[in-house]
């Protein structure tokens, strides 16, 4: 099968890749990048686990090839935390209010909330858990991360006060 | 006493320590078995039968094995010569189990039957290569329906000469007939549960990399108990267990599918001798559903008598469970803690029961968060039904039965000794949580508007961690290294249930440190101890056991050396933040790295009889031969009469597991069983068609609770010390014990009006408006 070459700024990194066209971008971040965070929960779109951010958008690793991504800037896991490992106040929420307990579906978690409260600085808890239905945990029962989601969007709104 | 293991001051311990594994998990560094990359790795795909059941009458590899990048297709004349021995550790050798042939020979038994299993040089290439196996099916009759397949003409298995796995029965059912016949009430339903599964978000998995020049075999694997997994492939393939290492960091969650090893396993094992390069096998979420295991699946017709004051005079239940063609393990005992399980925390003078398992062509029965947990779904909504014909109040009725401290220890009659329970006691608590009667008056108001509201509750008592056999020792070894770090060794690994976080705490009390102090190493069967895994709600308080043991080795020595350099009694030193002092002057202390260093480098001026170094190793054996816990968990919600959906307002859970190490994951791990419990209750269904042809093996078929159905879980504390480590109990499972039938008994009490039954999950909207259209 034909490659075909992919430039792709990956965690402020640029990268070019050659790569068969029907490459998932999760399978070309976890792969090639070496990048293990992005986990595959069902591959098929529906349980949000491999959610990163391309051009800062919320996406569905599984769905989309990584041709598809030629051009853009991707933010996997491993690029939410600042370079000298400060939690962003979204983890930092997680680990406070036991929003993880496997982690599998962590990372999913957190780039979707760091996306959604970056757009919904002040959400009610009902945008909270509409935002999160797209994304399944099966260890928590949602209580942590709903606490969480609500810190992590008041400890924002603190620190655009001060 | 303390809930402190050697005596050190609970600092800790009881505290909502936030979590050690958090950092890495939540930053992407986690590592799952999909993570691990190993030179020169191969990757394997299943080729999986299509037909519930069907003979095999030929397979051609040859289209598979001319593809590019293809390495091997192996079938079952391939790999199940080379199996020596096949049995799990928990049941032994001599359990008359089902036979399990790694890939299917001669004949599939349900839709997923692993035929094939091709090695290529990626995951895309193998698929690629499954599609083009060629297997030659004549499909047959199959079992599809496990209510029919005692009198079906079809065998699952030819050999077992019937479908029906096996059968526990205690006292007969003609045993009760005078209870039965005298009663001033006798209330019988016939109750189902549907077939639900785990549903880990990680799937299985594992690398098996073997060296043939060393004949040693390392596997990186996604299991609930890394030693069973060694231990069983040692067994498999006849290498000594020395030479077989088994790793696990992180796995994404387990919920007892992950706690045995299963046929595709074995296939992995058997294969990586052959294949000369280490291969990796991770299930997607299609495979996961269609062959990782099902449970639950079941019903039974049960009968409770009742005296005129609404007193339980005796409880029999006739069980049956679908263990599908491959269970794993032996499906019988469990089973047959369901009809001992039966009378619950309740006052139960006579009681009897049968327990038949039966095969199907599905796939098979595995483990599941409180595997007999049907005994609480099917009394706890029989009571309800019986409150409501004998027009006695759902609490009142649990009020006269339930269990009083002063009782204990309590047999029932099925011979289960309970003791150190408190059931009136959660049930109160939660009653309280909810104010009953305000919300019964919020619930006459609502009905006078056409609004249903309910509440159901459910009561539970629950035998955690097993002392015995397999499950009845845990080892620790902790090591205080040359700096005054500590190091501490379990069997553990992280899947899900804070064990990392647990035993940092323990041993930080225990040796009186910091708990910065403390790290753990855990899921590496080359350096840990065995043990037997994350299964049965038994790691916090076995760990604790461990910990408590091997840590007094160490203090003791610390102790001695901090006397003789303090020039004080042993008896007056105190260990607190990784300092030893003589107790009233703290200023006078010695770290615990000066310590260390004594014990390594100055091993002439130790104390007489004090070893150098500061390493111990010990394994604890377990006090009891069951610890029990209980719970309540009382829940309302609204159902829409006209378009059937349930929404649940408020869910309490009280629950007594003893002295709490954290609370904060003993909340986790309630909240996660009770989700898990809701969405059997409303939403999960592993269903098939009447082919066998499974129709649920996507999550958009396979219905997991999201975040907009869960309602916030509140929680009540009792605390009642076992006889175990720090008074601790088990707290893993319970969750998914008590929340089916709490939300069934809210969902009937809502529709009571309209006097239906609920005897069927899932109450999802099509069921709840079939009833309602009767």
């Amino acid at each position: 099968m034909g490659e075909v070459t992919v430039h792709v700024t990956v965690n402020g990194r640029e990268r070019a890749e050659s790569v068969e066209p029907r490459v998932t971008l999760a399978d070309f971040l976890r792969d090639r990048c070496r990048l293990t965070g992005t986990h595959l929960g069902c591959e098929h779109g529906v349980c949000g686990a491999c959610t990163v951010l391309v051009d800062g958008a919320a996406v569905r690793s599984c769905l989309m090839f990584a041709v598809q991504a030629d051009g853009a800037e991707v933010t996997t896991i491993e690029g939410v935390a600042s370079s000298d490992g400060d939690l962003s106040p979204v983890q930092a929420a997680f680990r406070d209010c036991h929003g993880l307990q496997c982690g599998f579906c962590t990372p999913g978690f957190i780039t979707s909330a760091t996306a959604f409260l970056r757009d919904h600085p002040n959400p009610t808890d009902e945008q909270i858990r509409d935002a999160l239905a797209g994304t399944l945990c099966r260890c928590t029962g949602y209580q942590g991360i709903l606490r969480a989601m609500r810190q992590a969007a008041d400890t924002a709104r603190v620190g655009e006060r001060s | 006493m303390t809930a402190t293991p050697a005596g050190g001051a609970a600092r800790f311990v009881g505290a909502r320590v936030n979590r050690v594994e958090d950092a890495r998990l939540l930053t992407g560094r986690g590592t799952f078995v999909d993570d691990v990359s190993l030179p020169g790795m191969l990757h394997a795909c299943f080729v999986r039968s299509p037909f519930a059941r069907a003979a095999i009458q030929g397979i051609d590899t040859s289209a598979a094995c001319a593809l590019p990048g293809v390495r091997f297709v192996f079938t079952a004349t391939d790999l199940n010569p080379d199996v020596r021995e096949q049995w799990h550790t928990a049941v032994g050798p001599a359990s008359p189990e089902t036979p399990r042939p790694p890939l299917a020979e001669g004949e599939a038994r349900f839709a997923g039957d692993p035929v094939a299993l091709v090695i290529a040089e990626s995951r895309y290439l193998a698929e690629d290569a499954a599609e083009l196996v060629d297997v030659d099916y004549e499909p047959l009759p199959a079992v599809v329906d496990y209510a029919e397949a005692e009198r079906a003409e079809a065998l699952v298995h030819e050999s077992h000469g019937s479908n029906v796995v096996g059968e526990i029965a205690g006292v007969p059912a003609s045993a009760l007939d005078d209870v039965f016949a005298s009663a001033e009430h006798v209330v019988s339903e016939t109750i189902h549960q549907q077939a639900y599964a785990p549903v880990p978000m990680e799937g299985r998995g594992l690398v098996v990399d073997y060296s043939g020049a060393t004949g040693e075999l390392t596997i990186y694997a996604a299991t609930q108990v890394p030693h069973e997994v060694r231990l069983f492939c040692s067994r498999l393939l006849g290498v000594p267990e020395h030479r077989i290492r088994v790793v696990m960091r992180d796995t994404g969650g387990g919920f007892g599918q992950k706690v045995m090893v299963q046929r595709d396993e074995m296939c992995l094992m058997l294969a990586a001798p052959k294949v000369g390069a280490p291969v990796k096998w991770v299930e997607d979420r299609r495979e996961n559903l269609l062959a990782a295991g099902k449970s639950r699946q079941e019903h039974a017709a049960v009968t409770m008598a009742f005296d005129a004051d609404g007193a339980i005079e005796g409880a029999y239940i006739d069980f049956v469970q679908d263990c599908g063609a491959y269970p794993t393990p032996w499906p019988v005992t469990t089973a047959a803690a369901v009809g001992m399980l039966f009378p619950g925390p309740y006052r139960v003078p006579r009681a009897g029961f049968t327990c038949k398992d039966v095969y199907t062509n599905t796939v098979g029965r595995t483990a599941y968060r409180g595997p007999w947990q049907f005994e609480t779904l099917a009394r706890e909504v029989l009571l309800d039904i019986s409150a409501r014909r004998m027009g006695i109040d759902p609490v009142e009725l649990r009020r006269r039965n339930l269990l009083h401290r002063d009782e204990l220890p309590y047999a029932n009659p099925n011979g289960m000794t309970y003791d150190r329970i408190s059931p009136h006691e959660t049930f109160e608590q939660a009653l309280a949580m909810l104010d009953y009667d305000a919300f019964r008056s919020e619930q006459s108001d609502a009905r006078t508007v056409g609004r249903y509201l309910g509440v159901g509750m459910s009561n539970y008592v629950e035998p955690s961690t097993p002392g015995y056999g397999y499950y009845g020792t845990e080892a620790a070894s902790i090591r205080v290294e040359p700096s005054g770090a500590v190091n501490v060794y379990v069997a553990g690994g992280s899947s899900g249930n804070s064990i990392e976080t647990t035993v940092v705490q323990l041993a930080a009390d225990a040796l009186g440190v910091k708990i910065e102090d403390v790290s753990t190493i855990q899921g590496d069967t080359a350096v840990t101890g065995f043990g037997a895994g994350a299964a049965g709600s038994r790691s916090g308080s076995m760990t604790a056991g461990a910990v408590r043991e091997t840590a007094a080795v160490l203090r003791d020595r610390l102790l001695a050396i901090a006397a003789q350099k303090l020039e004080a009694d042993v008896e007056d030193i105190e260990l607190a933040d990784s300092r030893a002092h003589v107790r009233g002057a703290p200023s006078t202390g010695i770290s615990i790295g000066e310590l260390a260093a004594v014990a390594y480098f100055e091993p002439g001026s130790l104390p007489p009889g004090v070893p150098a170094g500061l390493e111990a190793s010990e394994r604890y054996a377990a006090d009891a031969p069951v610890i029990w816990v209980n719970a309540t968990h009382v829940c309302t919600c609204e159902v829409d009469a006209a378009t059937g959906q349930v929404k649940l307002l408020r869910y309490i859970v009280s629950e007594d597991c003893g002295p709490m190490i954290n609370p904060a994951v003993v909340e986790g791990q309630i909240a996660g069983g009770t989700v898990q419990g809701i969405g059997g209750a409303l939403y999960e269904h592993l269903a098939y068609d009447e082919d066998g042809n499974p129709i649920a093996t996507t999550f958009m078929d396979y219905l997991l609770p999201t975040a907009t159905e869960v309602p916030v879980i509140e929680y009540g504390h009792i605390e009642t010390r076992s006889p175990g480590p720090g008074g601790h109990k088990g707290v893993g499972e319970g969750g998914a014990i008590g929340a089916p039938p709490a939300v069934v008994n809210a969902v009937a009490d809502a529709l009571s009006p309209f006097g239906v039954t609920m005897t069927r999950l899932p109450l999802s909207p099509s069921q709840i408006l079939a009833l309602l259209d009767q």
